[in-house]
């Protein structure tokens, strides 16, 4: 039991806008005071200090055959030692870490939570593997849906009934959590050597269109009732001229609507805000997405905001990864994926200097600043836009023009006429931010006891060095981007997990899934599983995906 | 007269079905052969059933001699401790030893072929 | 029991039928895996029989008094066995090695320096009108391969074997060559020229030669050519090119090639991985510590060097001073100046098959076999999962057992 006394609260979901309150926790849970024997407790004092709710990261590569390869591929990035073994793991990672290295670091932030998110079908074994390697986080993988021949097939044949099957199938099946989109069309594309362009470039064989994948994807997961909205990274990534696929894209949900969360979540939207039509004379997109996005009321975007330094770019769109290859001339790696699409990697570095990377970074910033805070999560795509570990620096500069002013002179000038961001004075306050790392992306995974301060809550809880009723972070942006980057604890489940910054004890965590099989009806598809298996697979249908009791700590969300 | 050649390893399937077995007489007989080209076979005065000695920078080992399919000049015997005597234990820095392609000398001997035992000096 | 999955090469067939001790579908080498052999008896120490837990608190006081051991193997156990072996190393201040040092892992190397454009079986079997097989025998080392996945497999866009060309390049005529409808005989060690050729052939440079390694020009002309013509190509590359003069750098220069190929169509490239999980052996570590192999944590952290740490090394330059070998055999594969030094230092074993490294082992450990006896998650060689299972029941303890209460003691001493 804990006992978290005199903190000046920030909990956005329960519009808690920091107030001197106490916190209790009971077996994990916050609970009320009556339910705690206050002489068992043991107190924290939190006088003067921030508590809020354990970050939530929803879009990160934290496990699977494509962090792991990039691990194996560049042994230059794991030379950086962050830990001796010891009482805890080693830990080695320069931005690119260990599995015991992503709990640890994500915990020293006051991270809780955190959700792999892309995960090849056929991969979710590993996917689990891995998550099951980083101790302390709650964990949850996304599997990959926009380019799979069954998902092609029942949209070819516009058959909702079987598509929500295949769906429920593949998530219970993947223990996943929900539909990730990656590049629709276009991955499947690259198996022949191109890449869609348009929305309604055809994909071959079965005839359909990025239009037709993403509308009666998002069909589908909306009839199951799906905690997790669908979570698509758009197609023609990484393109000048891109803004307005994303725009387009978006579109496609209007008119949808979900009491509880967006029908839409867009990712890592910086590398698809661009306009443009060449590298040449590129520019920001991000005001027009920001004023369609703060019209609608369905959609939400996270940042995918690059850190200048390293970084590794690994996403399932394989076609953008060959151009992104053949454009910088660096190392890449590609996997084609049976029926089920590809991936692929390529080291990159963010450089201030380069105009490209500069309007990069700020297109992100803009991102973050000019969209309502109740509809854009921080989000660096770990490890496409670098470490996760500088969100501090996010915030901080989210927070305070003086800082962004400081740091626009190291850049090149070519941001000042590409992007609004010198231009913008927006300055997100602290219970924005942790509104943006907290309850909003909570809202969007759909995990009611997270990201949350409430009763009932899971009692994943950080308290940082700062007042905010006293901290001037437009001013004092030093002093807010040290604090967040040095929790004064980390409570994960209850325990304390980090305390001035250190480490103090590895838990582990659960892994959730979400189990919708009993809102369809498997028969409807039985017949094609097992005629693509039998003839598409090299795997048989019964040993395709991962057991409840393979992993180590699963929790079941079952849709009703 | 001895020949100059060079030597590869690999794997065969019979060594493969062995490979579990290895103190029986199977595997015995999977790995301690190698295989010559017929042309070489023939001039080294050898026939079915006779013995070789191959003689490389690394060391020395007796075996039997068979025909195979390799080209002139090559001789292959199938991983294992035989092949073993031979390859070169210099990795180039790369951990892997050359398990293809070291140069040696092949003649026919009257030595006897040693037990995998022998070989591992074990015995 | 139906769709067994088989545990002796990389293929990893997931559709074995075991009926009464009997496995059908499978090839001759997964049937050799599952039939009847001879076995470890017991738990030994110098050579007495004694319990799991003597056998094994002796095994751990040897890893614990060891400046630095070796644990070396791997490839023919299941990952949750291959992690706990990686977090007794990094206890232990050991090396961890596995079988790739002396099979794959030029290719490692090699995606390294360039990456690695690949793709699944699956791809191959459903896209795959050229496949070419460089340096590998696939129908000795992995025999299921060519039906199942790469030679005559049927899939998406290929219905029919003449909708594909197979290619075989290789210095001897194999098995494999048999069944290809172009082979390509090359001089043994010319493997980096020929792919270099190729290179200048696809870039649409001129060869200045009548022939390059063997190869006369028009030939490799013509290989150029169906390479670019081709919809979408594989090579899988065996032993004959990592385990050759030029290594790590035959891989990367294939690998240029498919980099250069795929600027006009589409190509992969795979290396043909041997044991059934030798691809775990690498997944799993580089996960936990960062690294595929050669792997050294006596500074408490791990470090990553082949020309140090890798188990030939190691034991060449006498630089361990004991060893535990799971599910490999090094006495019988490695360099004779390797097996020399492991003669002279105190040997563990962990193996369900008595070997040649069990004649210079110390303390012998006996092991249920995985995917028979024992079941875990094992990597195919293109990197898709497969959970191997326990069919029958066994006394042996199983590797993970094995392993789980070897770490509890090396805690127990190390704290
Ligand atoms: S090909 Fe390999 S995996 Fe398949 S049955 Fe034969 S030995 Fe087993
Ligand atoms: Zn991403």
């Amino acid at each position: 039991m804990l006992w978290i006394k005199n903190g000046i609260v920030i909990d956005p979901k329960n519009g808690i806008e920091g107030e001197k309150m106490d916190i209790f926790v009971k077996e994990g849970k916050i609970v009320e005071e009556s339910e705690v024997k206050k002489e068992e407790c043991k107190v924290i004092d939190a006088s003067n200090k921030l508590v809020v709710a354990g970050g939530v990261e929803m879009h990160s590569h934290i496990a699977g055959s494509k962090i792991n390869t990039g691990r194996s591929m560049r042994p230059e990035e794991m030379r950086v030692v962050r830990n001796v073994a010891g009482k805890f793991r080693a830990v080695v990672g320069r931005v690119l870490l260990t599995a015991p290295g992503i709990g640890y670091e994500y915990a020293k932030m006051g991270y809780t939570t955190a959700v792999e998110a892309a995960s090849p079908p056929i991969g979710s074994p590993h996917t689990h593997e891995e998550l099951d390697a980083i101790p302390i986080l709650d964990k949850a993988a996304l599997p990959v849906f926009g380019n799979w021949h069954f998902v092609f097939k029942f949209v070819s044949e516009k058959d909702q009934e079987k598509l929500q099957a295949f769906i429920a199938w593949a998530i219970e099946r993947t223990k996943g959590y929900g539909v990730k989109i990656v590049n629709p069309g276009g991955v499947e594309k690259w198996m022949y050597g191109s890449n869609v362009r348009t929305l309604d470039d055809e994909v071959p064989i079965y005839g359909v269109t990025p239009r037709e994948i993403i509308t009666e994807v998002v069909k589908a997961n909306e009839a199951l009732n799906l905690p997790h909205c669908v979570h698509i990274h758009c197609n023609n990534l990484g393109v000048p001229g891109n803004y307005e696929t994303t725009i387009e894209t978006m579109k496609l949900v209007s008119g949808m609507k979900n009491e509880n969360r967006p029908v839409l979540h867009v990712t890592h939207v910086q590398f698809n805000a661009y306009a443009g039509s060449s590298w040449r004379d590129v520019s920001s997109g991000a005001e027009e997405i920001a004023k369609y996005v703060n019209k609608a009321d369905n959609i939400t975007i996270d940042m995918g905001q690059p850190i200048f330094g390293h970084a590794t770019a690994m996403t399932g769109d394989a076609p953008f990864q060959f151009t992104l290859h053949k454009l910088i001339g660096a190392r890449w790696s590609n996997k084609d994926t049976e029926i089920e699409g590809g991936a692929g990697i390529v080291p990159i570095v963010y450089l201030p200097k380069n105009p490209v990377h500069a309007l990069q970074w700020a297109i992100g910033l803009e991102l973050g600043l000019l969209i309502d805070s109740d509809k854009v999560v921080i989000s660096t795509d770990w490890p496409n836009g670098g470490p996760f570990t500088e969100y501090p620096y996010i915030m901080a500069m989210l927070m305070s023009k003086r800082m962004r002013e400081k740091e626009l002179e190291r850049v090149s000038p070519y941001v000042q006429k590409a992007s609004s961001l010198p231009a913008i004075d927006t300055e997100k306050t602290l219970y924005e931010v942790i509104k943006m790392s907290r309850s909003l992306p909570a809202k969007i995974l759909g995990m009611e006891n997270k990201g949350h301060l409430g009763v009932g809550a899971d009692a994943d809880i950080a308290i940082y060095n700062i007042n905010p009723n006293e901290v001037d972070p437009s001013a004092e942006y030093d002093l807010v981007n040290k604090a967040f980057r040095k929790p004064a604890y980390t409570i994960k489940d209850g325990e304390i997990v980090v305390k001035d910054g250190e480490l103090v004890a590895e838990t582990w965590g659960r892994t959730f899934w979400v189990d919708a099989t009993k809102k369809v009806s498997m028969e409807a598809i039985e017949a094609d599983l097992d005629e693509y298996f039998q003839n598409y697979y090299t795997v048989e249908r019964i040993n395709f995906g991962v057991d409840e009791r393979w992993v180590k700590k699963p929790a079941r969300l079952e849709v009703s | 007269m001895p020949i100059e050649v060079e030597i590869i390893t690999g794997r065969t399937i019979d060594q493969g079905k062995t490979v579990e077995e290895k103190l029986t007489e199977e595997y015995f007989k999977a790995v301690s052969y190698c295989e010559l080209n017929e042309e070489d076979f023939r001039s080294l005065g050898l026939k079915e059933g006779d013995r070789v000695k191959i003689k490389t920078e690394f060391g020395e080992v007796v075996v039997f001699a068979k025909v195979g399919s390799v080209p002139k000049g090559v001789v292959f015997i199938p991983i294992g401790p035989y092949a073993n005597q031979i390859t070169s234990d210099d990795t180039d820095g790369t951990g892997m030893p050359l398990f293809k392609g070291v140069k040696g000398v092949v003649e026919r001997t009257e030595e006897n072929v040693k037990s995998i035992k022998e070989i591992l000096g074990v015995e | 029991m139906e769709n067994v999955v088989c545990t002796f090469c990389g293929s990893v067939c997931d559709d074995g039928v075991f009926e009464d001790g009997d496995v059908r579908k499978l090839c001759a080498l997964g049937k050799s895996k599952f039939s009847k052999k001879e076995r470890i008896k017991a738990p030994m120490i110098d050579g007495k029989e004694v319990s799991y837990e003597e056998a094994i608190e002796k095994a751990a006081e040897i890893l614990v008094e060891a400046k630095r051991p070796l644990l070396y193997g791997w490839a023919s156990t299941v990952n949750e066995a291959i992690r706990l072996g990686v977090l007794i190393a990094e206890k232990v201040g050991g090396i961890y090695d596995q079988c790739a040092s002396v099979c794959h892992a030029p290719g490692t190397l090699a995606l390294i320096e360039e990456g690695v454009p690949g793709g699944t079986l699956g791809s191959v079997k459903n896209r795959a009108d050229v496949v070419i097989f460089w340096g590998a025998n696939p129908v000795e080392a992995h025999p299921r391969h060519p039906t199942r996945y790469s030679v005559m497999a049927k899939g998406l866009l290929i219905k029919d074997r003449k909708n594909r060309k197979v290619v075989v390049i290789d210095v001897r005529e194999t098995k494999t060559a048999k069944l290809a409808d172009i082979f390509v005989q090359i001089k043994p060690g010319y493997d980096y020229a020929i792919i270099s050729a190729l290179r200048a052939i696809v870039k649409g440079e001129k060869i200045e030669a009548d022939e390059v390694g063997g190869v006369p020009v028009e030939k490799l002309y013509e290989l150029a050519e169906l390479m670019m013509n081709a919809k979408y190509g594989v090579i899988f590359y065996g032993l004959g090119v990592t385990q050759s003069r030029g290594r790590d750098r035959n891989v990367e220069n294939a690998i240029k090639l498919v980099q250069q190929l795929n600027r006009k169509t589409r190509w992969v490239i795979w290396p043909m991985r041997g044991h059934y999980n030798v691809v775990g052996a690498g997944e799993v570590p580089a996960w936990e510590v960062g690294y595929q192999f050669a792997i050294d944590f006596s500074r408490g952290y791990p470090r990553f060097s082949p020309a140090e740490f890798t188990a030939v090394e190691a034991l060449v330059r006498r630089d361990c001073d004991a060893a535990l070998i799971i599910a490999s055999d090094p006495a019988a594969h490695f360099p004779r100046k390797a097996v020399e030094h492991l003669k002279k230092i105190p040997v563990i074993q962990i193996d369900p098959h008595p070997n040649l490294t069990t004649l210079l082992s110390n303390v012998v450990i006996p092991s249920a076999i995985a995917g028979l006896e024992a079941e875990g998650s094992v990597y195919r060689m293109d990197g898709i999962v497969l959970r191997v299972k326990k069919l029958v029941e066994t006394e042996y303890w199983s590797d993970v057992q094995i392993l789980e209460k070897m770490y509890e003691e090396v805690v127990k001493k190390v704290g």
